[in-house]
């Protein structure tokens, strides 16, 4: 028996069992199920936070982008930084408002803020149409990892299957405790992999990073300064990249939601003062994707560069336990996509649009049968259409981005108004699909997201003085 | 907006001013610190600070601001 595949398999389905015991005991409603009760302390929240944030991305990508582009892959640890910088002052106020009310989730925010059931609807299909490439992105992922940290013994669809099954099944009895307690065993695994490898390979090969940052920079210094190999990804291309995956960052349905779980405001804001240094494991990624560079140069495929640096320097069990990392790694954000994107189809666009007068144990009920659902869909996109890692995150990023200027504006300024809001929503969501399908990203040298989010904040506030003056109504009763 | 309110936002600009507005200034491989390259020795030692920036926010707004009703209960 080959013992990567014990371990790959030994750990998808104990982690599996442990988000399903998670919720043992526990009664479901929906409170409990999509935002832990609201009774999560600093712990639980720092597994949440953390295990949304690693994703296979973390493994894959940043690598990949390090040994493939150069320099652009720097962007992953500085936007994390800024998000959490904006964080400390943003999430407090927005848990004030979720404890206050009862929210749940992003569209119960607009839903309440903006006093606009329309705002609600359109804000949780925006965030659904998000989420699911981001989803697959995770089980495209995983299936890469897996098959081939197992040198192909599993294929691809094989994992994507089984892992994503399970992953469902605990979705669906424990909810966001689930992914909680699953985090545990994610963080574990992902920092001793990362740890290992990131500070293993340079020094196995050139005995130390700074000799192989030494070599690299003999080598191709222009590696390892922005744009690196990427033309377009200039230090232009940067700061407009980090600014707006750093204000998208918790503008993710599943991050915003998870907002609501916390106990306290003040476990919030002390979490985002230490978040940066989670940052750290990625540096180490990337020292990977440089040692890649110069050892195993040519792969044709970026993606690859983590996976077949560690086959080529450890025995095949640790690359075994590689992929059991990466396949947790995928499973966590992919159960709390689920998760989310479930609620809001269920209370947010069924209840909310089509029928109000639904009770609470309908739409419970309805939440689960939507796991199923979102789960086959996700399924169906990762073995039917999977496609490049890195763009496809930076598609969904442009579009959540674009609540942004809705929720900050909502959260501190009196007078934004939901005509505003939505006309602004409405360009910047236009502006990113017209810029990005029609293949002007990057526009005149910056992130065409960033340029849809700056249309869409001014039209936002324009939108809303102009209203203010004309309608006299101001709707500043739900502020902090 | 309170005064510790004010003050922490203030100096919650740094991250933003080191690791956005700076990056073009600082764009470059020398000098070489502690076997990084100047750029990346750059971007993570302002990473590294970042959490005792919000720290040094978070203690000025403990200072000045006053606790509102919740925070007494």
């Amino acid at each position: 028996m080959n013992p990567a595949l014990v371990i790959i398999f030994g750990t998808i389905i104990f982690s599996s069992f442990i988000g399903v015991y998670a919720g043992r005991r526990i009664k479901m409603n929906l409170e409990n199920w999509t935002v832990g009760g609201r009774r999560f302390g600093a712990i639980l929240i720092w597994l949440l936070m953390a295990g949304e944030i690693y994703t296979t991305f973390t493994f894959l990508g940043a690598s990949g982008w390090a040994y493939s582009k150069g320099a652009p892959t720097y962007y992953i640890i500085i936007y994390g930084t800024l998000a959490y910088t904006l964080s400390f002052f943003i999430l407090p106020a927005l848990w004030k408002i979720g404890k206050r009310y009862g929210l749940q989730t992003q569209s119960d925010f607009f839903v309440k803020i903006y006093d606009s059931r329309f705002l609600g609807v359109f804000v949780a299909l925006i965030g659904i149409l998000s989420i699911i490439p981001y989803l697959q992105l995770q089980l495209t992922g995983l299936g890469f990892i897996v098959e081939v940290a197992s040198k192909g013994a599993i294929s691809s669809r094989l994992a994507i299957v089984i892992s994503f099954v399970l992953t469902c099944a605990f979705v669906y009895t424990s909810g966001i405790r689930g992914t909680a307690w699953v985090s545990v065993i994610k963080d574990v695994m992902m920092i001793l992999a990362v740890g290992i490898v990131g500070i293993g390979v340079p020094q196995v090969y050139f005995g130390g990073f700074g000799k192989m940052f030494r070599l690299l920079i003999a080598q191709k210094p222009q590696h390892l300064i922005f744009p690196g190999t990427a033309a377009h990804m200039d230090a232009l291309w940067v700061m407009s990249t980090v600014l707006l995956t750093g204000m998208g960052f918790y503008m993710w349905p599943h991050v915003f939601g998870s907002v609501f779980s916390a106990k306290s405001d003040k476990i919030i804001k002390r979490n985002a003062i230490i978040m940066p240094f989670y940052q750290i494991p990625v540096l180490l990624v990337f020292m990977v994707g440089f040692t890649a560079l110069l050892v195993i140069p040519g792969l044709k495929n970026g993606d690859l560069a983590f996976l077949a640096l560690v086959d080529k320097t450890y025995p095949s069990w640790f690359m075994g336990f590689v992929g059991a990392a990466g396949a947790v790694t995928a499973m966590v954000p992919a159960s709390i996509l689920v998760l989310f994107a479930s609620t809001l189809l269920a209370k947010n666009v069924y209840q909310a649009g089509f029928n109000p007068k639904a009770g609470e144990e309908r739409i419970m009920s309805l939440s689960r049968l939507m796991v199923l659902a979102i789960t086959s869909l996700g399924l169906v996109f990762a073995i039917f259409f999977p496609n490049a890692l890195v763009n496809l995150l930076l598609i969904g990023y442009n579009g959540v981005s674009q609540f942004f200027p809705g929720v900050v504006l909502g959260l501190f300024w009196k007078r934004v108004h939901r005509t505003g809001v939505i006309c602004g929503l409405s360009a910047g969501i236009v502006l990113v699909a017209f810029l990005v399908f029609g293949g002007h990203d990057p526009f005149l040298g910056i992130n065409a997201g960033f340029f849809a989010l700056a249309v869409n904040a001014v039209v936002t506030v324009v939108g809303s003085l102009l209203i203010n003056t004309y309608s006299h109504s101001p709707e500043a009763k739900y502020r902090c | 907006m309170q005064k510790g309110t004010k003050l922490a936002s203030l100096v919650a600009t740094i991250p933003f001013i080191t690791l956005v507005f700076a990056l073009p200034f600082v764009n470059r491989v020398e000098p070489i610190i502690l076997g990084f390259p100047f750029i990346l020795f750059w971007i993570v030692a302002w990473v590294i600070l970042t959490p005792l920036i919000l720290l040094a926010a978070y203690m000025l707004e403990k200072k000045f601001n006053v606790p509102d009703e919740e925070d007494k209960k």
